[in-house]
């Protein structure tokens, strides 16, 4: 199950995470709905695209320390962004996100994997996650209540192009 | 006058407070483990220390109404130990908390407008003001309307809540620096262009700590419509490259400094392209709604005084005229210090009887507000120069009219071993025996301007880099030593000062000063003040005269009077704390 657009819903979308013996561009990639690492894509380009003209859809993953713009040209081929979390401390995925919405104008699902906590949601969907998949072992039902825990913000960001002075009478 | 919420900010701040009380409320109950929680707190102001928690409540530019002050002695009776401790951040801690009671004290705050968002963690913290600010003679522009719009900018930024490393900003509109902008992650100085307009000289990459260093020119002029874009580029860039593999290297200034600013000028720029004139661009009816909240006061017309020739023969008002008392824009008023550094007082502690008292001075004598300085002191910053005696008489009966504002015994000193978990050394006992050792008003007076920071540890809250003469608490094989740095300065000139030799023992630090001090006496050539003199001279007479003769350790003030610990206040386990 995952929270998407503010609802649990079951999901069959798998993310590949490479072991260590794993090759990017050796790598199998299952049948069926996979969320490939950047790497991934950048080694098998071709036949994924090859995939996606058989009717599969594509879903790729971005790392922390990867940058949004390795995506730039190609996000709308994609169903599914997702960008991990390794520590809910690191920050970075928040820019990552911002950057897709903002910068590359990537209007899919965008998904946190990884590390995802219910105490960092309200910020990571108002910088562009409109999907979730909760850390293993925590309550998804009380992680959606997360979402809605301020009902104004100051600033704008992927989910407000407005700051709070230009949309309100202050 | 100051800012004042309205219905966005009140309603913004009740929903962190009901935010904050349900993850205390999982954290109690175990639903949250303490590595989850410590972010959550932390961003919420609320330290784990040795004995209890700890809340640093935040006061926005350093300004508070008569309202506020009242408020927080009242939470420091009512959930503390009837003090609380003023820092160089120009915030106020509380170092005695209950965690369950720390929800309420966030609602109490917010019934007067305060809150404790963002004064711990990695994130945009409070930003501080010059305590001057709209009365200061020398000021070109008023930086407070700018330093709120900042305030609600980073207030719950969502891209920068989980940086590299904390984020400071500093801002002053004077020409004089008193807001330490050098010393800061981001550093602001609002000034106009020939044309008159508003705009900010922008400093990145100031910062103390392991690694000192003096913020970095990286713009000469941003015009004021553009300061929110044009520092969230700076914060963006920052969060995109700032290193996270080393908490000691993970501070904008490590970064700034590998790339180098030019590098760092030309990221935050590309970055900026897309911002620039967009939708964050502040507005001029934003910027005037913030700005009318801070008109002056009704002023009546008045003339100067020569205060001093009005009692004449006080010698104890007229040093505190001299050294408390500030100059002001306006004619017939005055700035006045309230001293927090009366000898056997923890440097800027305030009793709630104090706070209670200082907010009646407030409305008696300066229309309603005070300002915490990040020396530590508080401000009245408009009264009437025909009142300052009688304020001088009342503040005096409350132990805040002692003079010594800018002198060696205005210590600027953290916590400290006593309460900070991060602490190499105490710190408040070795201000507390210095200011004692050095309890001569004429003598202070005679030696004159002189910093002296004492930091418990390399994390440095009390700037010990900066201080005319610094010290650094450090540890060596389980025992408190102190490392003496001197020739470090703030402001317009600001500098790191730099160590003068192996480190010392609590006994020996006295005497280690009274040393550098009659080097100064023997030196300086009239009224010149210690750094001058050092910086003529250079160090190494210092030096050479510190480690001329073996200093001994004076027993006298190892003893229980400056140990917090043997002082006999229950220091009995906190309610709750996973630390035991």
């Amino acid at each position: 199950m995952i929270i998407k657009d503010k609802s649990i819903i079951s999901d069959d979308w798998v993310v590949l995470r490479l072991a260590e013996t794993d090759a990017p561009e050796s790598v199998n990639v299952p049948a069926g709905r996979v969320i490939v690492p950047l790497a991934v894509w950048l080694a098998q380009r071709d036949a994924l695209e090859t995939r996606a003209e058989l009717g599969a859809e594509l879903g790729v993953w971005l790392q922390s320390d990867q940058r949004a713009e390795a995506l730039q040209g190609d996000v709308e081929r994609f169903a599914v962004i997702a960008v991990d979390f390794p520590r809910f401390g690191d920050g970075r995925g928040y820019s990552i996100a911002y950057h897709l919405r903002n910068r590359l104008h990537y209007r899919g699902e965008l998904r946190a994997i990884g590390d995802v906590l219910r105490d960092q949601m309200f910020y990571m969907q108002r910088v562009g996650f409109n999907a979730f998949a909760p850390r293993a072992g925590k309550d998804i039902h009380e992680a959606l209540k997360s979402l809605d825990d301020f009902s104004e913000v100051y600033q704008a960001s992927s989910d407000e192009a407005q700051p709070l002075f230009r949309r309100v009478e202050r | 006058m100051m800012y004042r919420y309205d219905q966005f900010d009140h309603q913004i701040t009740a929903q962190r407070v009901a935010q904050f009380r349900d993850q205390v409320r999982r954290r109690l109950s175990g639903e949250l483990t303490e590595d989850e929680f410590r972010i959550l707190r932390l961003q919420n102001g609320l330290y784990m220390q040795i004995h209890a928690y700890m809340m640093r409540v935040a006061v926005p530019y350093g300004l508070l109404s008569a309202p506020q002050v009242r408020m927080l002695a009242h939470i420091s009776r009512k959930y503390d130990r009837d003090y609380g401790h003023f820092t160089t951040r120009q915030n106020i801690q509380f170092n005695w908390l209950k965690l369950e009671d720390a929800p309420d004290v966030l609602a109490d705050l917010a019934s007067v407008e305060m809150h404790a968002n963002q004064t711990s963690g990695n994130c945009i913290r409070n930003i501080t003001c010059d305590e001057f600010a709209g009365v200061a003679r020398d000021e070109i522009v008023d930086p407070r309307p700018y330093a709120e719009l900042l305030r609600q900018w980073s207030t719950f930024h969502p891209e920068f809540g989980y940086l590299p490393r904390k984020f400071k900003f500093a801002m002053t509109g004077a020409t004089h620096d008193r807001a330490a902008i050098a010393v800061n992650d981001i550093g602001l100085q609002a000034v106009r262009n020939e044309q008159g307009e508003v705009g900010f000289r922008v400093l990145v990459g100031g910062g103390l700590g392991r690694t000192p260093v003096i913020g970095t020119e990286i713009a000469a002029f941003v015009p004021w419509q553009h300061i929110i874009t044009y520092a969230e580029s700076i914060v963006r860039v920052y969060n995109e490259h700032g290193r996270r593999d080393n908490m000691y290297k993970s501070r904008i200034k490590i970064l700034v400094n590998a790339i180098g600013i030019a590098e760092f000028r030309r990221q935050v720029e590309e970055d900026w392209k897309f911002t620039k004139d967009g939708p964050c661009t502040v507005t001029r009816a934003e910027l005037d709604r913030i700005a009318a909240c801070f008109t002056s006061p009704a002023y009546e017309s008045l003339a100067d005084l020569d205060v001093a020739a009005s009692q004449p023969g006080n010698q104890a008002f007229a040093n505190w005229l001299h050294r408390n008392v500030k100059p002001h824009k306006v004619a017939g008023y005055a700035a006045v210090v309230l001293s927090l550094k009366k000898t056997g007082m923890a440097p800027g502690d305030a009793t709630a009887r104090q706070m209670d008292a200082a907010a009646e001075l407030a409305d008696r004598y300066s229309f309603g507000e005070l300002r915490v300085t990040h020396m530590q002191n508080l401000v009245l910053a408009d009264v009437k120069q025909s009142e300052l005696f009688a304020l001088w008489q009342q503040a005096s009966e409350l132990d805040m009219a002692t003079p010594n504002i800018g002198l060696l015994t205005d210590i600027i000193c953290c916590p400290g071993g006593d309460f900070c978990t991060l602490a190499n050394a105490r710190s408040i006992p070795l201000a507390k025996a210095i200011a004692k050792c050095f309890d001569d008003i004429d003598f202070l007076h005679d030696i004159g301007d002189l910093d002296l920071n004492i930091s418990g540890c390399v994390n440095a809250c009390a700037h010990h880099h900066v201080g005319h003469i610094g010290i650094l608490g450090v540890e060596k094989s389980g025992e408190e030593w102190y490392q003496v740095t001197i020739g470090g300065d703030q402001g317009n000139h600001s500098a790191i000062g730099k160590v003068i030799g192996r480190s010392f023992s609590f006994g020996q630090v006295p005497e280690v000063l009274a040393r550098l001090l009659q080097v100064y006496v023997r030196e300086r050539f009239d009224d010149e003040r210690f750094i001058d003199t050092l910086r003529r001279i250079g160090a190494d007479p210092f030096k050479e005269y510190v480690y001329a003769t073996p200093i001994e350790d004076c027993k006298g003030l190892a003893g229980p009077e400056y140990d917090l610990l043997k002082q006999g206040t229950p220091y009995d386990m906190p309610y709750y704390s996973p630390r035991f």
